[in-house]
């Protein structure tokens, strides 16, 4: 436990997180790629995800991409993109939109996927267009899921821009990496410490939106059950049943 | 090319011991998941502590849990065990979800049609909760192998061999061919593992096959548990 302590004491010693070159930056770097990383793939995400999600067509594609691209090593990408493109932030972070991607997308479909089928009945009943029953019905009953999907692929980005140091990336990972190479363990201890406290705090800011994004009809009646969802039901058309005959 | 043809013995020696180094997180985190899977399922307070504790864990990021690994166990800083056991950790809060989601899924009226008909708490567990929920473990089970076998290529970097050693080497050395061959062998290392959880899932679950809404159940189950460790659900 005695390193432990040492490790704390590299994370408050003012010389260790002061200046350019102190963890502050450092850790305001993790956050820009991270940010940076989520912004670009929700642009390209979201709308893919609607799309599949609003016309069920192509879900499994997006699942087995989704369920694929876990097995894809993002060290080795962020390395194979830094040969081609050069040392610097650039590599790593199109490496974070490649890996921000299928969790949001997952998210905005399943989102849409969760939305019960009559409820979508009834909105196109009250006479939506199809344009109203997205953008009023679907897109707010999903949005939680939606943040859950953006959490995830936050979740993995901060992980993973750890590892941009090794090729000149900056981020957290500098100190990892150079108490690598000085034998300090220590200072990778403290910048562990930093890294993981980062991601649970990620965890948390999100796990609060996506209770706060609940639309307030939904949370009044939550269901409390917590047993798989069935697939959603198929819409049913022909006559309706004569109660009471 | 050229690097690849001349290299062949090392991508395979590397292939090799990467495969040895995954087996082990993803069997034992299978087998430990099970249990505490059905656990959390059982009762409500235990479901939500569980699953947050485990939540919490599969979020500290893979370099920092290496590296907190020798602290913790007492181990070597170049010890195997400490990916070994980081990746078990890994490989339980992603698939303690999946279990519990799996036990979950089986019909309450099953379970007490079980009992009526005299099975024990036991055997109701081995004959009707285990194989019913199969579906759901296995599509579990696919989602860990890929991510354990995607993490271990991290390990490298605090000193344990794997295929991430293509990675190190080809940056130092500049050679592309040699990070691709890298990221190549993982996604087929990550195929061949997929495959072969299917295949034994056809073995093991025969009723599962054939019977079109059997398959549209595995598939739903696939879904899910792609969603559930995506955070999305």
């Amino acid at each position: 436990m005695n390193l432990l302590g040492e490790g704390i004491a590299w994370i408050v010693d003012p010389a260790n997180y002061a200046g350019p070159q102190g963890w502050i930056v450092r850790m305001l770097e993790q956050l820009f790629y991270t940010f940076g990383a989520i912004a670009v793939a929700a642009v390209i995400a979201i709308p893919l995800g609607y799309l599949v999600g609003h016309t069920g067509r192509g879900r499994d594609i997006a699942v087995s991409l989704s369920g694929g691209f876990r097995a894809l090593p993002s060290f080795g990408v962020i390395i194979l993109l830094a040969l081609g493109l050069g040392i610097g932030f650039k590599a790593p972070l199109l490496t974070f939109v490649i890996i921000a991607i299928p969790p949001i997308l997952a998210g905005a479909y399943a989102g849409f996927e969760a939305v019960d089928r009559k409820t979508i009945d009834a909105a196109r009943a009250m006479g939506m267009t199809e344009w109203q029953v997205m953008t009023r019905v679907e897109v707010p009953l999903g949005l939680p899921l939606l943040i859950g999907g953006v959490r995830s692929s936050a979740l993995q980005v901060v992980a993973t821009a750890t590892l941009a140091a090794y090729v000149s990336g900056g981020a957290l990972g500098v100190f990892i990496f150079q108490a690598f190479a000085t034998r300090d363990y220590p200072q990778a201890l403290g910048a562990s410490v930093i890294v993981t406290a980062l991601a649970l705090a990620l965890e948390g800011i999100f796990a609060l939106i996506q209770k706060l994004v609940v639309p307030r009809g939904v949370v009044a009646k939550e269901p409390k059950d917590v047993r798989a969802r069935a697939p959603r039901p198929r819409a049913t058309t022909g006559i309706p049943v004569q109660e009471g005959k | 090319m050229k690097w690849v043809e001349s290299n062949l013995g090392l991508v395979w020696d590397l292939t090799l011991t990467h495969v040895a180094l995954c087996i082990p997180p993803i069997v034992i985190g299978f087998l430990l998941s099970i249990p505490i899977g059905w656990f959390a399922n059982r009762f409500r307070v235990s479901r939500g502590t569980i699953l947050v504790v485990l939540g919490l864990l599969y979020t500290i990021p893979s370099l920092p849990l290496f590296i907190f690994m020798p602290l913790i166990l007492g181990t070597s800083q170049v010890s195997s065990l400490n990916v070994t056991v980081a990746l078990t950790i890994y490989a339980v809060a992603l698939m303690v979800r999946s279990a519990s989601d799996g036990f979950g899924s089986v019909d309450s009226d099953i379970l007490q049609a079980a009992s009526a008909m005299g099975y024990s708490g036991w055997q109701r567990f081995w004959r009707v909760e285990l194989p019913l929920s199969g579906p759901v473990l296995l599509a579990g089970l696919r989602v860990v192998s890929a991510s354990t076998v995607s993490l271990a290529t991290i390990g490298s970097v605090i000193g344990v061999t794997s295929l991430g050693y293509l990675f190190l080497n080809g940056l130092q050395r500049t050679i592309p061919a040699e990070v691709a061959s890298g990221i190549v062998a993982v996604l087929v290392i990550a195929v061949v593992f997929d495959l072969v959880i299917v295949l034994a899932g056809r073995l093991l679950l025969p009723w599962n096959r054939g019977d079109r809404s059997a398959r549209a159940t595995a598939r739903a189950a696939r879904r899910r548990a792609v969603l559930v460790a995506e955070g999305a659900s």
